[in-house]
């Protein structure tokens, strides 16, 4: 194969099956898979989860990851939010001509060792290759189905006053790892993304606890954003408490130089669960018991003061709201 | 980069410590000003300003660059912004401001304008070397905090032969507007917390004439709650004595000589002129404009942009606003047709304004 993405990889030719049966069934390879049907076969019954999910990333490689893992992880979590076991993602690539083979090759890899961890299949693909500028380098498209495992299924519009907000671990680490790395910024202590795949973690906690209310990513706009769609859905307020926020003291130190507030930032490897104050401390304790929930911990309770709306008690004691930006956070001038 | 927390200057119980004493020496309001945009997101994002006794009133005053740029210099740099060979360097709070006919650097770089959102001036000296045969041009807007760095950055840029970099010079500088304000008979202000960045940079004296000339009290002011607590304490009670003093209470950053290297940089490049605050018109004296003998690097002279002054916008109140006069849910489009998604007044345009931190923050 060239060194570089040419235009021919995607003509349908020989050049395209070159590239799949090098590269995509090398690492991405499966009995469906390497069938090379033009669809998948799929035995599944019953409630299925759904979910589609593009990635544009920009820088293509982060410390902590890279565009292939993310779409993996993204796409399972999605659907694993939804009280599903995820079993099958597709994967639709367009690339730009002239990326070189090593970084797709790269991607690739992270992708199979991500549906390997995650216990997923990929079980059907695409590949475009467009001419150099009309996009930038790779867009991955994943789509992912699940059985889902639990009735109801954890909903966004089913919190209710009185609810325990619980939260997997520390914010802004992805959202800090990704502006840092844009803007070529060192910090002195590392921060690094935090995508991961959180179904194994989270098939465990709706097994045991099926009364789960809640669960959600909180991926672009970060918990704030969140919270917000939660609790306009359920049309409940949600009361944070500012000192519980588990930050790391260098993602709190790379926002404030940056001006950013990791609230906002996105998170791709942690989850909130709202459920019943009364499973509050289970949940916990199944949540600790995973590397990836170990600084679970509760955030805030639901009430039904402010409904619609999200109040932070700050570390002062005063109260304020917590809103929705109106669209991506920009460094300020002073 | 190292980080620096300052976990004790948001001590809970000290604070309470203070609003409690606060409570209980104020005999009547207080209106305090903050003019900067650091403090007022401060003041809101804490949850300090739940907490102030209800005697203790705070007024946002002109302390958001972003905010007082006129119309008009923004329509210059959109205008700007469209031509070809161009590259618009500029701070990332200016993307969303609005300019006439709904325009902003978003959406013009939605229609194929070059806009580069850059962290610091020095990084449009890169920018430019990258692209030889296009014009950087970086909008300079800021007051005395940005204007050495801007200022730093032409001589680097003519040190090191660079000649394809422009700055558009809207800078702006705090006291001569402090002036204006108390000057203006309806302005109701006892105190300011004054700016502690751009207090690093000129220093204490430019603020003397507040007690001399006006009989007000102005404090030099870290960004922190105890740091604004304390100020304000230091106000009651030399209120209460019938006093006024201008000090610096952030004396961790601040030298009360200022930076004189820094000003010194800023005036050997930028000389002082009159300038158009959007909501408050033309304050003589307030503005910075680019010396003649750097007039290489000048964007308005290059493209003869001149700056005039328009009609006020019908119903909005950021002028009042601005002046301490009006708090922003007494004006009648806040939240109606004035939100951040579609902002009317300056005030609401940038995230630091006092009505948009009123919309983000303030629980009704």
């Amino acid at each position: 194969m060239s060194d570089k993405v040419l235009l021919d990889y995607g003509s349908g030719g020989r050049a395209s099956q070159r590239l799949i049966s090098d590269l995509f069934l090398k690492y991405l390879g499966n009995d469906e898979l390497n069938r090379l049907n033009d669809a998948a076969e799929l035995d599944m019954s019953g409630r299925i989860a759904m979910s589609t999910d593009t990635f544009t990333v920009d820088p293509i490689f982060f410390p902590g990851g890279n565009i292939g893992s993310l779409a993996v992880h993204g796409t399972v979590n999605d659907v694993a939010m939804m009280g599903a076991i995820p079993r099958h993602i597709t994967c639709a690539y367009i690339l730009e001509e002239g990326l070189p083979m090593d970084d797709l090759e790269k991607i690739v890899a992270a992708m199979g060792e991500a549906v390997r961890t995650a216990g997923v299949t990929v079980v059907s693909g695409d590949t475009k290759v467009v001419p150099k500028g009309m996009v930038d380098k790779i867009f991955i498209n994943t789509t992912g189905v699940g059985d889902i495992i639990v009735d109801p299924a954890p909903c966004g519009a089913a919190a209710r006053p009185g609810d325990a907000v619980l939260l997997s671990g520390t914010i802004g680490d992805h959202g800090l790892t990704i502006l840092g790395t844009r803007e070529g910024l060192e910090f002195e202590a590392k921060v690094e993304s935090d995508s991961a795949a959180l179904n194994h973690l989270l098939v465990r906690l709706v097994q045991e606890l099926p009364e789960v209310h809640v669960l959600r990513d909180p991926t672009r706009g970060g918990l704030a954003t969140t919270l917000n769609e939660i609790t306009y859905s359920s049309k409940v307020c949600c009361e944070l408490v500012e000192n519980d926020l588990p930050v790391k003291a260098e993602v709190k130190g790379g926002c404030s130089i940056l001006g950013l507030d990791p609230l906002y930032l996105a998170n791709e490897g942690k989850f909130l669960c709202v459920l019943p104050e009364e499973h509050a401390e289970k949940a916990l304790e199944i949540m600790k018991t995973d590397p990836l929930g170990k600084d679970a911990c509760r955030i805030g309770t639901m009430t039904d003061t402010n409904p619609g709306k999200v109040v932070l008690v700050t570390q002062l004691g005063g109260k304020r709201l917590l809103g929705m930006l109106e669209g991506e956070q920009l460094p300020r001038i002073c | 980069m190292s980080f620096e927390l300052l976990e004790e200057f948001r001590d809970p119980k000290l604070c309470r410590k203070i609003l409690d004493k606060m409570e209980s020496e104020l005999t009547s309001d207080l209106r305090f000003m903050e003019v900067c945009g650091t403090h007022t997101v401060a003041i809101f994002q804490s949850g300090l300003r739940s907490l102030l006794p209800k005697h203790i009133v705070h007024l946002s005053g002109p302390g958001c660059p972003v905010c007082v740029t006129h119309d008009s210099e923004v329509n210059a740099f959109l205008d700007l912004a469209v031509k070809d060979n161009i590259i618009m360097a500029t701070f990332g709070d200016l993307m969303r401001v609005p300019g006439s006919k709904g325009r902003n650097l978003k959406k013009a770089q939605a229609d194929g304008a070059r806009v580069k959102v850059v962290y610091s001036p020095f990084d449009t000296l890169k920018l430019a070397r990258e692209n030889p045969n296009e014009l950087v041009v970086f909008i300079g807007v800021g007051f005395e905090t940005t204007a050495p760095t801007i200022a730093a950055t032409m001589k680097m840029a003519r040190d090191q032969d660079i000649t394809n970099l422009r700055v558009l010079c809207f800078h702006k500088t705090v006291p001569t507007a402090l002036e204006a304000l108390l000057m203006d008979v309806h302005s109701n202000i006892d105190g300011f917390i004054l700016p502690g960045h751009v207090s690093a940079i000129i220093g204490l004296e430019p603020y003397n004439f507040i007690a001399e000339k006006f009989g007000k009290s102005a404090i030099v002011t870290g960004f922190e709650p105890l740091d604004i607590l304390q100020s304000l304490m230091q106000m009651v009670d030399w209120r209460n004595k019938g006093e006024a003093h201008v000090v610096n209470n952030y004396k961790r950053i601040v030298n009360d000589a200022g930076n004189t290297k820094a000003l010194g940089i800023m005036y050997e490049v930028f000389e002082t002129t009159d300038a158009l605050w959007r909501g408050i018109g033309n304050i003589p004296g307030s503005g910075l404009e680019i010396r003649q003998e750097w007039e290489l690097f000048d964007a308005k002279k290059e493209f003869g942009i001149t700056i005039e002054e328009g009609e006020m916008l019908p119903g909005c109140k950021c002028g009042d606003i601005l002046k301490g006069i009006k708090q922003p849910d007494e004006c009648p489009l806040f939240k109606k047709s004035c939100t951040p998604a579609n902002p009317v007044g300056p005030c609401m345009v940038s995230t630091e304004g006092s009505c948009a931190a009123y919309y983000k923050y303030k629980l009704d």
